[in-house]
This record gives structure tokens, C-alpha cells and sequence, in this order.
């Protein structure tokens, strides 16, 4: 159903790195589930409207209001590296 | 008082205002239990003395487990994952703030599926808990510590969070009562988020009265999530003791060939009590509640993969030490940080939603969603509440599904429609099978917990069910 090209396309996509044994048990696990899901192909639901959200709600605006924010030494005290000002990573690359 | 960890939350808050029992007393020996814990319930036990609250609040500093999804200031919240290894926010979730103040102060933070993704527990990323009715078997999940814990009486009562079934499937497994509300009755601010058009926290109680109690100070309107919508009425103590004139609905396609037969046997025994108690028990349908799994399987992940997006090790929890660019940096992160469900969820949700299946996989399944909660409103014309087991089987082994995804999956087959269909529903024990406890579900309507809980109370006294072997 899913086959390794997939999984490596996919993996991409979603920013994992997996592992060779990651790669091969995540084809059979994902191909099995998916299989379930198919179940869904037998209903009817051309008609059917979809539903994302159960609870009936408007947006919701508070006032444009200026307030505070969290500190910076507050946002920055659990960065794995910081300059004291941002977060710093490393470059983007080529 | 003798021994403070057989009396339920509701009586120590009536023996802290009779002046029987001091809150000091109650917070130093939960405090002992939480810390002499042996299940792996608890993550991180608080120290010292019971920190400060109203001596006026309704509960009375009757000290309450949090789930470790919910963020806490200054307090370990890893949602039980490697990638959020010692991680302080920098806020505290509303509904925990809310119940601090109503004078719950926090006992400790309890262990989970990691990101609540799983039904055994199995999958945090510090070990498994394990069931204190049989330690060879799971608590369930994913809110398998605070279930464990109040079950073995480390904690007097506790809060979970509930996706897909995970408050009510382990409070079956462990024996004790767990509420899943209404999708938005309870703030989400604060929650670390893993499918959120479904996540809702609820109470996880050693009786009902407890559960409506703890409940009653969980709901309400927060401008910080603007999904949550309150709750109508305000949540009542229960007190039916009979439940003359109500009808209970049982639905074939969730109580035929699944069930296993000691789960089966209890809960017949249960429909025959609330005949007993005067209630009406008739046949209902959910024709589409079969493919609720499918439908959840695509969803749920869905909204997983968007909500993990975050955590790429920039900004707090774990980073790689090896990465040259930023690129790398987010997949040798997340790779080190997630655990093998999160890794498998995370593929699956995108998988669903990439170029070329979203209308084939997400799309389908939210049609599906609204067939499943047009049914559940068809039903609810009939009757007032829907009554099935919780789980098809009672607590299962450890390390029994952990090869087969699937196999752990369809353990949420009876809880997810309900998930789905964003409707209350509780999970009371039943009885006991093979000497392990069985729950029984019931739900109903949108926002009609107080007669969830009525009912409940009702068959929990005609049940008395004894959950003391758990405590021993």
C-alpha cells in the first residue's frame, strides 16, 4: 500500500530523519493501518457535508488593545541556544 | 480518621470543614503515597509543605494529580516525551489554575502515552505504569498514570485528557470513573495540543460524586481558547437514586462479536441493574459507528502532525547535538526527541494530508464524522442516554500490542464514536472479570453532564463496586 519511496518522501515532508529499521517497520505499520482506513471507501458520503469542528462557534475578536507580551528572558530561558536577544540556530545551508 | 486514603475527595472536604481532618494531615500522606509510588505513575512528586490556598475554597486543599500534558510554570511538562525532557513553561494550563484555585493544590504530575498517544500507556517516554490490579498488566491510556494513581490511592482524585477515549478507557482499566465533557465545555489554554478539534480534559475520580465535583470547577468560557464555550448550567452534585422513566439506548454494532465474554457478562448485569432501577433499555442504532476508528486514524493524526510541527529544537525542549544545517537540526531533533507511536502518527497524518490523498483520506473522514454524529442525534431523539462497556476487554499484558499498531488501536473501538461526535460520556466500573474491573459507558447529548452523572451515581450505588483491592 505504502512502499519505501513513500515513507522516505513522507518522512521528508513531515522533518524526521528515520533510521534504516525505522524506514522498514514503518512500510508494513503504516501499510496495515491504512488498509483499515480504506474501510471508509465503502460508505456513501458524495453528499455528505464535512465536519472539521463539532462545537458551532463564530470567531471570536478580542479589542486591538496594546498589552504585554511574555518577557524575553522569560521566552528565551528554556532555549537550547540563545544569544540573549533570539533563539540561534544554525545556518540554513545551501 | 484512620486511614485518610479510603475516604473519597468529597469526604476529606467534609471532614476539612467539619474541622476532623486538617488539610496539612491530607497533603502530607498523599504527598507520602505520590512519593512512595511504585506503579511509575507519577513523574515529578511535589515537595514540602502544602502550598498556600484559600481557606474558604470549595475544595478544601484536597490535592489533585495532573496529567503531565498540562502545562505548569516552574513544574516539569513533558507530555511524557524525550523531546520535552525537563521542560518549565512558562504559564500554567487555565483548567489547572482554575481547580489551584478552587483549592486543589498540585500533587504531582502524572505519567502518559507520550503526547497521549496510546491505549496501554506503553508509549511514554519514561516508562511504562503499571495496573495496579495485576502490575503484569497495563493501566491503559493515554491518562494511564492518573488513573493508576487514583486507583492505587497515591492521589485522591486527577485530571486526564480525553481524544479518542483516553480518561475513560483507563479509568475502566483501573477501576475507577473517568469523564470525557463536551468538546469545548473545558478550556484547551494550556494543554499541550495533539489532535485539537477532539482533545478535551476531563476528572478521573474514585466515585461519581467526586467526578461531578471536580468537574464542576473545570468548565467555563476562557478568552484564551476560543473554542471553549462553557458549560450551560452549572454542574450538579448527583443524587438519582432510582432512574424511572429513563431510557438507555444499546447500540448492536458497538456491544456484538467484539466484546470479550467476562466483559460482556458484566455488562449485562449492568443493563439488568438499571431495569432494576426502573430504567428502560431498548435497542438503538449507530450505523456508521463500525468506521469510527478509520475515520479517527486519519484525523487524529492529522491534526497531530500540524500541532508537532512545533517541536523542532529551537526554541525549548531537546536538540540534537549533531547538526550542521537547519534542516538537519529539525529532522535529527525530532528523530532523537519522538518515541515510535508519535514517529508512526506523525507519517500517518502526513501522509494524509500531502498533495494528492487529502481529499481521498482527511476529506472522507470528516464526512465520516458527520454521518457519526448524525447518528448519534438520531439515537439521542429516542433515548436519553447510551450505555455500552468502555473497553471490549479488561486490562490487557504488558508488551501484548505494543508489535501491532492496529490491534492497540481498535482497543478504543467503543469510546471513539463518542470522541468523534464531541458528546459527554463517563466511564464507571462495572464489576470484575477474571478478578480485573470492566467499565461501563454512558453518554449522551451535547452538555448534558448532569444527567450523565445522575444516572451514573444511580447504577454506582446499585453497583457498589469495590475498588480497595487496588489500594492494598
Amino acid at each position: 500500500m505504502i512502499d519505501r519511496e513513500q515513507v522516505l518522501h513522507v518522512a521528508r515532508l513531515a522533518r524526521l530523519r528515520l533510521t534504516e529499521a525505522e524506514i522498514e517497520a514503518m512500510t508494513g505499520e503504516l501499510s496495515s493501518v491504512l488498509e483499515h482506513i480504506e474501510k471508509i471507501g465503502e460508505l456513501q458520503l458524495d453528499d455528505v457535508a464535512p465536519t472539521s469542528h463539532v462545537v458551532e462557534l463564530e470567531n471570536v475578536l478580542r479589542p486591538d488593545e496594546p498589552r504585554p507580551s511574555l518577557p524575553r528572558e522569560k521566552a528565551l530561558a528554556e532555549a537550547p541556544d540563545s544569544d540573549g536577544v533570539g533563539f540561534r540556530v544554525p545556518s540554513p545551508g545551501a | 480518621m484512620s486511614d485518610l486514603t479510603e475516604a473519597s475527595a468529597a469526604e476529606l472536604i467534609d471532614h476539612v470543614e467539619a474541622g476532623t481532618v486538617a488539610p496539612e494531615e491530607i497533603w502530607d500522606v498523599y504527598r507520602g503515597a505520590a512519593a512512595a509510588d511504585d506503579l511509575n505513575a507519577f513523574l515529578w512528586v511535589a515537595e514540602g509543605d502544602v502550598p498556600a490556598f484559600s481557606r474558604d475554597a470549595p475544595l478544601a486543599g484536597v490535592p489533585l494529580a495532573v496529567k503531565d500534558l498540562f502545562c505548569t510554570e516552574g513544574v516539569p511538562s513533558a507530555a511524557a516525551s524525550r523531546i520535552l525532557a525537563d521542560y518549565r513553561p512558562p504559564y500554567t494550563a487555565t483548567v489547572v489554575e482554575r481547580l489551584v484555585a478552587a483549592g486543589a493544590p498540585m500533587l504531582g504530575k502524572t505519567n502518559m502515552d507520550e503526547f497521549a498517544m496510546g491505549s496501554s500507556n506503553e508509549n511514554s517516554g519514561f516508562g511504562a505504569v503499571l495496573n495496579p490490579w495485576d502490575r503484569g498488566r497495563v493501566p491503559g491510556g493515554s491518562s494511564g498514570g492518573s488513573a493508576a494513581a487514583v486507583a492505587a490511592g497515591s492521589a485522591p482524585w486527577a485530571i486526564g485528557t480525553d481524544t479518542g477515549g483516553s480518561i475513560r478507557q483507563p479509568a475502566a482499566l483501573c477501576g475507577i470513573v473517568g469523564l470525557k465533557p463536551t468538546y469545548g465545555s473545558v478550556s484547551r489554554y494550556g494543554m499541550i495540543a495533539f489532535a485539537s478539534s477532539l482533545d478535551q480534559a476531563g476528572p478521573l475520580t474514585r466515585d461519581v460524586t467526586d467526578a461531578a465535583l471536580l468537574l464542576r470547577h473545570m468548565v467555563g468560557r476562557d478568552k484564551c481558547d476560543s473554542t471553549s464555550t462553557g458549560h450551560p448550567s452549572e454542574i450538579e452534585l448527583p443524587s438519582a437514586e432510582r432512574l424511572d422513566g429513563v431510557r438507555f439506548g444499546v447500540p448492536p454494532e458497538l456491544t456484538g462479536d467484539g466484546l470479550e465474554p467476562g466483559v460482556r457478562a458484566v455488562y449485562e448485569q449492568a443493563l439488568k441493574r438499571i431495569e432494576e432501577l426502573g430504567g428502560a433499555v431498548q435497542e438503538v442504532a449507530l450505523p456508521h459507528s463500525g468506521h469510527a476508528i478509520a475515520a479517527y486514524y486519519v484525523i487524529a493524526p492529522a491534526e497531530a502532525s500540524a500541532n508537532l510541527a512545533r517541536f523542532d529544537g529551537v526554541r525549548y525542549g531537546h536538540r540534537t547535538a549533531e547538526s550542521d544545517t537547519l534542516l538537519s537540526l529539525y529532522e535529527q531533533t525530532r528523530e532523537e526527541g519522538f518515541g515510535p507511536e508519535v514517529k508512526r502518527r506523525i507519517m500517518l497524518g502526513t501522509y494524509a494530508l500531502s498533495s494528492g490523498y487529502y481529499d481521498a483520506y482527511y476529506g472522507s473522514a470528516q464526512r465520516v464524522r458527520t454521518k457519526i454524529a448524525d447518528d448519534f442525534r438520531s439515537a439521542f431523539e429516542s433515548v436519553d442516554l447510551i450505555v455500552t462497556p468502555t473497553s471490549p476487554t479488561v486490562a490487557f499484558g504488558l508488551g501484548e500490542r505494543t508489535d501491532d499498531p492496529l490491534a492497540m488501536y481498535l482497543s478504543d473501538v467503543l469510546t471513539v464514536p463518542m470522541s468523534l461526535a464531541g458528546i459527554p460520556a463517563i466511564s464507571i466500573p462495572g464489576g470484575l472479570s477474571e478478578g480485573l474491573p470492566v467499565g461501563i459507558q454512558l453518554a449522551g447529548p451535547a452538555f448534558s453532564e448532569n444527567r450523565i452523572l445522575d444516572a451514573a451515581y444511580a447504577l454506582e450505588l446499585a453497583t457498589a463496586f469495590d475498588g480497595s483491592r487496588a489500594r492494598a
